[in-house]
């Protein structure tokens, strides 16, 4: 083994790098203990109270589902730390990238081991933002950026529907418990909220898992680095969704209406996926189109209910798992040590890296579905469960088909095109990669090859348990790798020929392809438009309500103003009933008296005819509070009124005229509608019983505990002297605060 | 007599926010007066409405006469019209203020915290 280990830099060299890969590995290794407990049927539970107030529980719960998961997740993860830290051997950020790993690879353990919906909910999020923040590892570079961002909303909002849509399960089920749930799947589909909560889950999940129309946010996340991508979008990450179907399967599974979402979902997911993956010649590209293709195969197959379907779905997961996260890994080889992933630029390499290839031999073999690998299995379950799905056999049969044939022809581009013929590469002498880089796919790539040859390995120990757990009901299944000539083998044979003509005719219909649909089902154009749109909307509003105009504040203040008050005269249940009652002709005649002042204050132009009808208003009002037994309030009034009038007098001495102006017809409409609004909601508040408790308490105690018998005034001075403290200091701050705008200092503000 | 005062409130709320949405300083320093008018109005009315019987307690008494006029909103409006003063006054000084610094009395043309060309995309 030629090392090719340049000299690292002392700091770069230490042990730690190794870590990350050494905790996981033993993590894995403490999870293939439970093994024999979980091909029993058996579960382990572990359950803290997390938020009690709220029937919250920091639950977890192990089965052969999140067992598979788990062990997936430890083991892969600890082939990829272990890769990664030979991959960025020369990158300063190394510690960064391993860190947030690290925290991806608990996230992810929490999302499959939570047996609460929301402690799932929160590790579901904490996989988002990890993600997030792993594919926009390259934060320099703009498309990195975005290509984050875009992962992020897409998931991020699929994130808020399943919150949601966990919510009204938890609402109608009256727990948050996954394993309650699971056995209560009637309680769902007999509420009148299953079509909403079905919805919203499968949004969640649809876009996590990358289903059409949200797949474009996958391809665009390989702008991470390789071992981020291997790890994440290939692995784990992406079948969180396919996780969550397969585990609430048993509680929304099972009706019409799931099983042609996932069965339509899938199979457009399955086909869009693999003739975009021919088109590509990034040999990332395509893998990552490939994996599309593999998690709408999942999804398709998760909505056949039908046992068989079932494990062919669970088989596939762990068939995709280990021959995708090899093929990742591969690529990240020939890219570091050819210099790219170009497929046409790579050929003739069998020689120079006969390691490499022979990894990724095993690991196509495998996803083309070749005997005797684990993928034949996978792939002969999946045909069986075709032929009974409750959907339509011949619909589902046929797309896994047609799809396999693509997936033959993607395996034999990746294995083939790059070794074979003369060769080329960017990169003068390219070599095998050091070991800690190959051992790690090579132990997957065997992994892939032993399971086919020993099924009984994974059968009965981890695949029939699993199927059970997601359907909910026993499974009459044997995985073994010869089942005998039947439907399944014949469909097999046909998918190899049409495979094989699909890999010879390859450029040929990447080239029509290219011509023919230039951009259909390009998602990502949508999601562009409506990203565009939401900023286009927000600069709208910005525009609109906060113009930078003072009138225009005020103007939306008092529509709002306006709009509260008539809703909560609208909305509230006491009607108006009220009284003329008797109307003295002296009361009346103030009242028209403000009224006209307060007309004339709006229409006239001139200042001293203005100031006049303000100090008319003023006086009215003292004089309506005498009539009304109110005669402390009304020599307040009058003083303040007198004041105000003399203040403004003077101010206007200084200040410019008013003019009036045209009648402003909008501002009319607001105005109208706020005064009707408080006439009405006065009237409606007069019409309900007054509460005399406070006024009945001052009355009985004003002499006897205060000594007073102006009971106002003990109120004020005595009940309630705190308030007329702050009062005065009111009066006092705004003294002050006008006495200091009136000398101002003398600096002028620039114009 | 009580759905007249409170047609009387409306009218005086109607017009003070006419006269605060003109966009000119003085006359909004107008409306403000009006609004501050309304509003004691309205919680004056809102009280129920006595006539004639000041809350107070004859001497030699030690409660007041029954039916006297309710005390509290008349305390409250007290408070409010020396507030609402307090107010009007540094309103008028900032108004003034605001006017010889800026040269103008016209609200909208007071643009120093969010100038034109910010808004103007």
């Amino acid at each position: 083994m030629t090392s090719t280990a340049a000299p690292a830099t002392p700091e770069q060299a230490g042990i730690w790098r190794v870590v990350p890969a050494l905790v996981l590995a033993i993590a894995a290794g403490w999870f293939a203990t439970f093994l024999p407990l979980i091909a029993q049927g058996e579960y382990a539970e572990f359950v803290v109270p997390w938020i009690p107030s709220l029937n919250i529980e920091l639950a977890f719960r192990l089965d052969a589902l999140s067992l598979t998961f788990a062990l997936l997740i430890t083991g892969i993860g600890a082939i990829c730390f272990l890769y990664a830290s030979t991959y960025f051997r020369s990158d300063p950020r190394l510690k960064r990238l391993l860190s947030l790993l690290t925290l991806f690879a608990i996230s992810m353990l929490g999302l499959v081991l939570a047996d609460d919906a929301i402690t799932l909910f929160v590790f579901w999020e904490g996989t988002t933002i990890t993600s997030f923040l792993l594919v926009g590892y390259d934060h320099h570079k703009k498309s990195a950026r975005d290509s984050a961002l875009q992962a992020l909303l897409v998931t991020g909002l699929g994130g808020l529907a399943l919150l949601a849509g966990l919510i009204l399960m938890g609402q109608v089920a009256g727990t948050y418990r996954i394993s309650e749930w699971v056995q209560m799947g009637g309680i769902f589909r007999d509420s009148g909220l299953y079509l909403g909560m079905l919805t919203l889950v499968l949004l969640g999940c649809f876009t996590k898992s990358a289903q059409f129309p949200f797949h474009f946010w996958l391809p665009g996340a390989m702008a991470a680095p390789t071992p981020v991508s291997a790890y994440l979008h290939s692995a784990t990450m992406v079948k969180a969704g396919v996780y969550l179907i397969a585990r609430l399967s048993p509680a929304l599974g099972g009706t019409e209406v799931w099983t042609w979402t996932l069965t339509l979902v899938g199979a457009t997911t399955m086909i869009v996926a693999s003739i975009w993956a021919l088109k590509q010649t990034d040999l990332k590209l395509m893998l990552a189109y490939t994996t599309v293709m593999a998690l709408g195969a999942l999804v398709m197959f998760l909505g056949g209910d039908y046992y068989y379907a079932t494990t062919g779905a669970v088989t596939f997961i762990i068939v995709h798992a280990l021959y995708k996260a090899t093929l990742f890994l591969s690529v990240g080889m020939l890219d570091k040590m050819a210099g790219t992933r170009e497929v046409e630029a790579l050929g003739g390499l069998r020689r120079a890296m006969p390691l490499t290839w022979g990894i990724i031999l095993l690991a196509a073999a495998s996803m083309a579905g070749f005997l005797p690998f684990f993928g034949f299995i996978g792939k002969e379950l999946k045909y069986e469960g075709a032929l009974g799905v409750a959907s339509e056999p011949l619909l589902v049969a046929s797309a896994a088909v047609l799809a396999n044939a693509l997936m033959v022809a993607a395996a034999g581009m990746v294995a083939l095109k790059p070794f074979l013929g003369a060769q080329r590469s960017p990169k003068p002498a390219p070599s095998d990669p050091p070991m800690t880089m190959w051992i790690g796919p090579a132990l997957l790539a065997v992994m892939g090859l032993t399971f086919g040859l020993f099924p009984d390995l994974i059968g009965p120990t981890l695949i029939l348990p699993m199927a059970e757990v997601v359907y909910g009901g026993p499974v009459p299944v044997e995985v073994k790798l010869w089942a005998g000539v039947n439907t399944a083998l014949k469909l097999s044979i046909a998918t190899f020929l049409l495979g094989f003509v699909f890999y010879w005719m390859l450029s040929r219909i990447r080239q029509s392809l290219d011509k023919e649909v230039p951009r259909v089902a390009d998602a990502a154009e949508g999601y562009e438009i409506l990203l565009q749109g939401m900023k286009d909307l927000a600069a709208w509003t910005a525009r609109t309500i906060q113009p930078g105009k003072m009138t225009s504040y005020l103007r939306y203040t008092f529509l709002l103003m306006g709009v509260l008050v008539w809703g909560a005269i609208l909305i509230g249940t006491g009607g108006i009933d009220l009284e003329l009652g008797d109307v003295p002709i002296f009361h009346s005649a103030i009242v028209a008296i403000i009224a006209v002042s307060t007309f004339a204050i709006v229409v006239t132009g001139s200042r001293l005819v203005a100031i006049t009808a303000l100090g008319g208003v003023g006086a009215g009002l003292a004089v309506i509070f005498v009539l009304y037994s109110a005669i402390d309030v009304a020599l307040t009034q009058l003083l303040v009124e007198i004041l105000v009038v003399v203040f403004i007098a003077v101010a206007l001495l200084k200040l410019p005229r008013a003019g009036t102006g045209r009648l402003r017809i909008g501002d009319a409409s607001i105005s109208v509608m706020l005064g009707l609004g408080v006439t009405f909601g006065l009237m409606a508040v007069m019409s309900t019983p007054l509460d005399r408790t406070i006024p009945d308490y001052f009355e009985a105690v004003s002499y006897s505990e205060a000594f007073g018998r102006n009971i106002v005034n003990v109120i004020l001075v005595d009940f309630r002297a705190l308030d007329t403290l702050g009062e005065i200091a009111v009066v006092v701050i705004a003294a002050v605060a006008a006495v200091a705008a009136l000398r101002g200092g003398g600096q002028e503000v620039e114009k | 007599m009580e759905p007249i005062l409170a047609g009387l409130t409306g009218l005086l709320v109607a017009a003070g926010v006419y006269l605060m949405l003109s966009g000119n300083l003085v006359r909004y320093l107008f409306g403000l007066v009006m609004l501050s008018n309304a509003a004691n109005l309205l919680i004056f009315v809102a009280g129920g409405l006595t006539r004639s019987a000041p809350p107070l307690i004859e001497a030699g008494q030690k409660v007041p006469a029954e039916g006297v006029a309710n005390a509290l909103p008349q305390a409250l409006i007290l408070t409010a019209i020396v507030i609402g003063f307090g107010l009007f006054c540094f309103a008028l000084a900032l108004a003034y203020r605001a006017f010889y610094a800026m040269g103008t009395a016209k609200m909208d043309d007071m643009r120093l915290a969010e100038p034109l060309e910010d808004t103007a995309k």
